[in-house]
């Protein structure tokens, strides 16, 4: 009862980051584990706190007995014997049936690898995620970070590997946890069967902005789904405004080039997020910040004091160029 | 009181080293600026010669090296430079030929301004203390820094001794000819 009232007054029960608030058939499976082992548990520790209340209170110190003897009566003895191998094999056979309800559950889990229509690589970076959905055509190739829109009711495979440290990509709404390991890739399916933005955040420790990589999975209807792709696999049109156009200079006269990516430019590294489409983004900096132009400006001018050790150094620069290169960057939608 | 007073001596004697590992996440608006002003020429006025400074802050922290290490494969020097500094349609990094020159202030000038025959220049384009920051680490490639602050693993698989074990190379090595003067016999 106590450990219920904890577990509903536990902040974030049916919110967008929780896995007691299933959305797809994996985290279902993986819920019904956790609840299963939950009770089991729980119920354990009522009933062992209990026993020991009881043992306590029948047990307690009365003055005429005192000290107690040494020597226990054998039929006690007995007792106590047959109470604690009994306690030992419910425990065993409590214990047992936890286990294999976790194989069912990942074995079930398991089995949808080998079919799903959509795939999508995931890449842990410190301290961002770098997405790619990989197309037959390269130059459909749609390339983002920190948002993974997938298609509802269907199943989706994440192809998941680190370009530098072990990062862990974990959705709990829709899946468990699942690893990125630098040299390896880890392949797992994942589906979301509600409409909605999950929140995801790298389980592993990273580095000191391991708190601040986050991301969002954003399931939407097929229909959306595929106005999105077609949208970002697109090279966002020139800037119009004089304001755009001098944004995009500083953009391409300043250290941005060294590491980012803006389709149709000149700029084209790949150190950094790929900002073609970052104007139709939620969010900056990994779920740090609101997607906003004085976020935006502020995240530019100096991202060391957002996020400290980030990767992307302080850029000070005029207030005007700033004001403008912001202006761009929010165009690229 | 013995104990204590050990306790605070194997403190003070395990954190002495610990400044080498201090990390200056923003360096400050100046070294932030983007690099662009180096030295023009080595020719000054005065009777004293320009001399080189031969170490930088920026080569007693193990993180700036560790940071130009990363910038070096982020900013593409391995691609003509080699991983690791081994040379490939640049010239090498890791022997003891420093075409020109191999101060930490030379080096930024040859990152800056760039150099003929296909060093492009990258003023204003990455900032001064990164600059200072790859500076140190090409230094440490031919075994310059101490091994208590060249860095010792990769991220990579290695393809080369990490910079921690490599031998100093000394550019005195070059071998230079002493400069011929016509004499008259």
């Amino acid at each position: 009862m106590i450990a219920l009232a904890i577990l509903i007054a536990v902040p974030g029960f049916g919110s967008n980051q929780s896995s007691l608030n299933p959305v797809g058939p994996m985290a279902q499976r993986i819920e019904h584990t956790l609840a299963l082992i939950f009770f089991i548990t729980g119920a354990v520790y009522l009933l062992t706190m209990i026993a020991v209340g009881i043992s306590v209170w029948r047990n307690r110190l009365v003055r005429d007995d005192f000290p107690p003897p040494l020597q226990t009566p054998p039929e006690q003895d007995r007792k106590a014997v047959t109470a604690v191998a009994g306690a030992m094999g419910v425990s065993v056979l409590l214990l047992f049936i936890m286990m294999v309800a976790s194989f069912i559950t990942s074995h079930a889990i398991g089995k949808e690898n080998g079919r799903a229509p959509f795939e999508v690589d995931v890449y842990g970076h410190q301290w961002w995620w770098e997405v790619q959905y990989p197309q037959p055509e390269a130059d459909k190739m749609v390339v983002t970070a920190n948002e993974i829109h997938i298609p509802i009711g269907s199943l989706v495979r994440i192809h998941g590997t680190s370009t530098d440290v072990i990062h862990s990509f974990w959705a709990p709404n829709i899946h468990g946890k699942r690893d990125l390991l630098p040299g390896y890739e880890n392949d797992f399916v994942i589906q979301a069967d509600q409409p909605g933005r999950w929140r995801g955040q790298c389980a592993e420790f990273c580095g000191p902005q391991h708190a601040h990589m986050s991301f969002l999975m954003i399931a939407e209807p097929m229909d959306k789904f595929h106005s999105w792709m077609e949208a970002q696999a697109g090279t966002p049109p020139p800037p119009s405004t004089p304001q755009t156009q001098h944004g995009q200079q500083v953009f391409l006269s300043h250290a941005c080039i060294m590491c980012h990516t803006i389709r149709g430019t000149v700029a084209g590294s790949r150190v950094g997020p790929d900002l073609t489409h970052v104007g139709s983004r939620d969010t900056i900096a990994s779920g740090t910040l609101p997607n906003d132009p004085s976020h935006l400006a502020k995240w530019v001018l100096n991202a060391q004091q957002i996020k400290p050790g980030v990767r992307m150094p302080p850029n000070p620069m005029p207030q005007q160029e700033l004001n403008d290169l912001v202006a761009y960057l929010e165009s690229l939608r | 009181m013995k104990p204590l007073s050990g306790c605070i001596l194997a403190v003070v004697l395990l954190t002495a080293g610990c400044k080498r590992e201090q990390r200056l996440f923003d360096p400050g608006p100046n070294a932030s600026q983007l690099a662009s002003s180096v030295h023009a020429t080595v020719v000054q006025a005065g009777g004293q010669p320009y001399q080189p400074a031969s170490t930088t802050p920026y080569e007693q922290s193990a993180y700036a090296v560790a940071e130009g290490k990363r910038l070096y494969s982020a900013y593409n020097c391995a691609g003509c430079h080699g991983v690791g500094g081994g040379g490939a349609i640049g010239p090498a990094l890791s022997d003891s030929v420093w075409i020109y020159g191999s101060s930490p202030d030379q080096i930024y000038a040859t990152i800056v301004q760039g150099r003929g025959n296909g060093m492009p220049a990258f003023g204003g384009k990455v900032p001064d203390f990164q600059v200072r920051e790859l500076a140190a680490y090409v230094r440490s490639l031919s075994g310059q820094l101490p091994s208590t602050i060249a860095p010792s693993r990769s991220d990579v698989m290695p393809v080369a001794k990490a910079e921690q074990a490599r031998k100093q190379e000394h550019p005195g090595d070059e071998n230079i000819q002493p400069i011929q003067h016509p004499e008259s016999h």
